[in-house]
């Protein structure tokens, strides 16, 4: 459901004394809020680097290097890199068709597309199970043409998809409604095609909020764990992902490995933080009008 | 529909339909499908087995309380993040947004590991006899790290559009600073409040992948609906999997029609 929610940059005014708390209590406050920070975002974060190096940084690599976690690595990737883009394009087309048409049903579709936040990642998993198992809706039709997708990369490819679908249009929808149609129709008017339009017009205009989306729905991808762990059947080095062979590593007590692995998710949960900050500095220096909380269109 | 001289409209909008369509409405249809293969008899007694009951208890007493406890943290989080400056603030912002970028597994194994009997903060709480992983406890507390950022995230935005002009006359015509608080602030952050704290319950019901490591996953005591479900799936006992799955996602349904009510609550404010 993190769609659903933006940070954005702020711009701060004074005030007067008066409508400010005692000294005293802003203090407090400001302790009362980094202590659970603290305790919840930063002590957890420290605690997987402290561990995964608990034993030296010869065991840290000799983890990470090890084939399985190597090709646990591969096939992350490989969800990812096939995931991002489909959910791109549907972003894309959804956004086109939602900001710059007026049609009926409208809030159903978009309410339609926030779907998958509000589904368990077990329940994204199972449909899939319940799609395409053995004992599943085309089960015996799939086991008879010798087509695999549950316990297979077909069936994670499948259940990334779902659980990152909605990020990209979330994120595009508000920027190119807000960005409006003036300056497309102009183009079109001015003689432009239609494909010569979105990539001299409305992509330009959007390239930050595309960003962003992009960025946040790359995080989920690669670190699902609860939709994947269903349709996986996790067999070692064929059907693992990163977060699988973290779980792994944990329940066969190799703790300091399965930390090293999960060091390599979180230093991608860093550097997702980082493009999401700057990004968002641009993000509001250009498109200031966007209602920062999603209206419920 | 409008005239208007942008192309596109059928190509893309029906791509939109065909995607969604094959990649969310078909694959969940089929749990209504698989359900309705059930009688009724045997889709009840399901759902209202004492270990299904007890497992729907738990996902949604402890998300309660843990949204609970984020709507009171997160407030204070978010007015100190808007109203106030101090080293760091800009990090502390970006950090806030943690819990969505750290895959759940990661931040499962890593709480486990600080609040084990030998972790950090178990053992310092262990010889008070505090228990906080493989109990109830300790799933709450998953549950507020991964809700975390929403009711941060719906509030700061509504804090900077309050006008200080309102607080001002507020404060001319004589309220005290707790009188502005408690009648002005409130009643205006009242909306985005509930709706931060609807979407970290949400969340949180569905919740598998931080929560297992620290539950411990006892029948009965700490085993969370999401966890059934995949022990169901793993017994291939797909129509009793099915059966709970199907009440989670009515719960899902009606919890995101009331956010985007919620939402409108909000927005309709924030335009007025």
């Amino acid at each position: 459901m993190a769609g659903y929610v933006h940070s954005h940059a702020a711009h701060r005014s004074r005030r007067g004394g008066h409508l400010t708390e005692p000294p005293l209590v802003r203090i407090l406050l400001i302790a009362v809020a980094l202590g659970f920070l603290f305790l919840f975002l930063v002590l957890p974060l420290a605690t997987v680097f402290i561990e995964a190096f608990a034993s030296g940084t010869e065991a840290y690599f000799a983890a990470i290097r090890e084939p399985d976690a190597m090709a646990a690595l591969k096939l992350t990737l490989i969800a990812a890199a096939i995931a991002v883009p489909a959910n791109l394009l549907f972003g894309l087309c959804a956004g086109w068709a939602i900001a710059k048409f007026d049609f009926r049903g409208k809030q159903l579709l978009t309410t339609l597309i926030d779907l998958p936040f509000a589904v368990s990642p077990v329940i994204a998993g199972m449909v899939f199970v319940l799609l395409f198992g053995r004992q599943g809706m085309l089960g015996p039709w799939l086991s008879d043409h010798d087509i695999r997708i549950v316990f297979a990369v077909p069936g994670i490819v499948l259940a990334t998809i779902f659980v990152s679908f909605p990020f990209i249009a979330r994120e595009i929808i508000p920027v190119m409604e807000a960005a409006g149609s003036q300056e497309e129709e102009a183009a079109r008017v001015l003689g432009a095609g239609g494909f010569q339009t979105l990539f001299r017009v409305t992509l330009p205009n959007i390239k930050w909020g595309l960003l962003y989306g992009v960025i946040l729905c790359t995080a989920r991808a690669m670190g699902e764990f609860g939709a994947v762990s269903v349709v996986s059947g996790k067999i070692r080095g064929v059907t693992n992902t990163l977060p699988l062979h973290v779980e792994i590593l944990y329940n066969e007590y190799a703790f300091q490995a399965a930390f090293a692995v999960s060091s390599l998710l979180a230093f991608l949960a860093i550097v997702t933080l980082i493009v999401k900050t700057l990004v968002e500095g641009r993000l509001g220096a250009t498109v200031d009008a966007a209602p920062v909380v999603p209206p419920p269109s | 529909m409008k005239k208007t001289v942008l192309p596109g409209f059928r190509l893309t909008m029906g791509f939109t339909i065909f995607y969604l369509g094959l990649i969310v409405i078909l694959p969940l249809l089929t749990l209504p499908a698989r359900s309705a293969t059930m009688t009724w008899d045997a889709f009840w007694q399901t759902i209202s087995d004492p270990r299904v009951v007890a497992s729907y208890r738990l996902s949604i007493g402890a998300s309660l309380v843990a949204a609970a406890i984020n709507a009171v943290f997160g407030l204070i989080v978010a007015w100190v993040l808007v109203r106030y400056t101090f080293p760091g603030r800009r990090i502390v912002d970006s950090l806030v947004d943690l819990p969505f970028a750290l895959p759940t597994a990661v931040a499962g194994i890593t709480l486990t590991a600080i609040y084990a009997p030998n972790g950090w903060i178990g053992q310092l709480l262990e010889p008070y006899g505090v228990k906080v992983a493989f109990t109830r406890v300790g799933i709450t507390l998953a549950l507020v790290f991964i809700g975390l950022p929403f009711v941060v995230r719906t509030l700061q935005p509504v804090i900077e559009d309050l006008d200080a002009e309102v607080e001002e006359a507020a404060a001319s015509l004589g309220a005290t600073r707790i009188g502005v608080v408690t009648r002005v602030i409130v009643p205006y952050l009242f909306p985005a409040w509930l709706t931060g704290f609807a979407l970290s319950f949400a969340r949180a019901v569905g919740e598998y992948g931080s929560v297992v490591f620290i539950s411990g996953n006892m029948p009965m005591q700490t085993e969370i609906a999401p966890l059934l479900i995949i022990t169901k799936l793993e017994q291939y006992d797909y129509a009793g999997a099915t059966a709970i799955a199907l009440v989670m996602l009515l719960m899902s349904f009606t919890l995101l029609l009331a956010i985007n009510l919620l939402q409108g609550w909000t927005t309709r404010r924030l335009m007025n």
